[in-house]
């Protein structure tokens, strides 16, 4: 279970050194706003040699390339490719035709290199307002996608609109977000909180993420990771209440009785998958046993 | 065979990073500064003539300025300071 995600400029050595100990359970190694044109080549290489070189194995490991509209995004990939990060981040996602010229090329690589198709998985972001609107057609566009990422400042450029600590702007594109890539059957993870000393701001952001069905957050601060994996962990009582419930369903199949109740309220088959997938979450992340 | 035409220069003199510079030469010659040259000259020397080898560069001198940069830092500085002293 990934709920947290860094980005590390990737012409920084001293950020992209450190990153696989500064808590995320996955680092974006980023390509692509972080880092000036004139150094776009340095940066390649200097990431390459970072996942090459330094043990990222317990961690998701993601590239941010350069949008399939410049000049830069095919570089980026012969670079990177061979050392098969988990994933690709394609900024700027339209619609399914990006998400098909990227596929269409990794999938060559892959060949070239003797990789199994789709040993690279995508996850797409999607920061403007074409890129919301297409969020299910793209994200069901290709095997080959893992997840979708909600991008908010350039989203709100796009909407000409200001982006707020509140995020009312976003709670469409946000909703939008959810249920795409749940009809997708892919992961969704929301927009960064940029102010990177508010720390109760990125609590308020991360539960309301949360309780909108995100499966977890993006961060542009070391500081804001703690928060985001506590939010989206699941919590003692959950925990607790999700066994209450698979051993209520035990009972009830022991005894022959078709429908029971829990602390007066009537169990039916959602409330069970809600308790397994929260058990499974559990378990993933060590906080619980298997039911 | 990678012949360097031109001086380029690659990273930076920030912490962990590494500043390199290259220009062409009769023959190969790298030169290191370091706080920690006693200790890692050796390493840093032998990271810098890998990539060198791999480029097949034979004519180049190589300057590196180091901030107690990893390995992989110095070897990512010296990759692109070769591609970029390569380019027309």
């Amino acid at each position: 279970m990934k709920r947290s995600m860094l980005f590390i400029p990737g012409n920084t050595p001293n950020l992209l050194i450190n990153g696989n100990c500064l808590g995320a359970d996955m680092v974006i190694f980023d390509l692509e706003d972080a880092v000036s044109p004139d150094e776009k080549d340095s940066a390649r290489v200097l990431v390459r040699n970072t996942i090459k070189y330094l043990n990222f194995k317990s961690l998701g490991t993601i590239v941010r390339i350069n949008s399939v509209d410049t000049d830069y995004w095919k570089k980026d990939l012969d670079e990177i490719m061979p050392y098969t990060p988990d994933m690709i981040m394609l900024p700027k996602t339209g619609c399914p035709a990006d998400v098909l010229k990227a596929d269409a090329y990794m999938t060559e690589l892959e060949k070239k290199l003797g990789l199994a198709k789709n040993t690279v998985k995508l996850m797409l972001l999607m920061e403007t307002a074409m890129g919301v609107e297409n969020a299910y057609a793209s994200a069901s566009a290709s095997d080959r996608v893992g997840a979708i990422f909600l991008g908010a400042e350039d989203l709100t450029a796009d909407l000409r609109c200001k982006r707020t600590k509140e995020g009312r702007e976003i709670e469409y594109a946000r909703q939008r977000m959810v249920v795409a890539a749940r009809a997708a059957n892919v992961d969704v993870y929301d927009t960064p909180f940029t102010d990177v000393n508010d720390d109760e701001g990125i609590r308020i952001d991360a539960e309301t993420a949360k309780a909108m069905g995100f499966t977890g957050k993006a961060s542009i601060s070391p500081r804001h990771v703690d928060a985001i994996n506590e939010v989206f962990s699941p919590s003692e009582k959950d925990i607790n209440y999700a066994y209450e419930v698979m051993d209520a369903i035990r009972l009830a199949k022991e005894q022959g009785r078709g429908a029971i109740a829990l602390h007066g309220k009537m169990i039916d088959a959602p409330i069970v998958a809600r308790a397994q997938q929260t058990i499974a979450a559990a378990v993933e992340l060590g906080l619980g046993r298997e039911a | 065979m990678a012949e360097i035409i031109k001086n380029a220069s690659a990273g930076t003199m920030e912490s962990s990073d590494a500043f390199v510079t290259i220009e062409p030469a009769a023959a190969n010659q790298i030169n290191i500064e370091s706080a920690v040259e006693a200790q890692f000259g050796e390493s840093i020397r032998k990271s810098a003539e890998e990539v060198m080898a791999e480029y097949q560069v034979s004519g180049a001198k190589l300057t590196i300025k180091d901030q107690g940069a990893l390995d992989c830092v110095i070897r990512a500085r010296v990759e692109t300071a070769i591609r970029r002293g390569m380019e027309a």
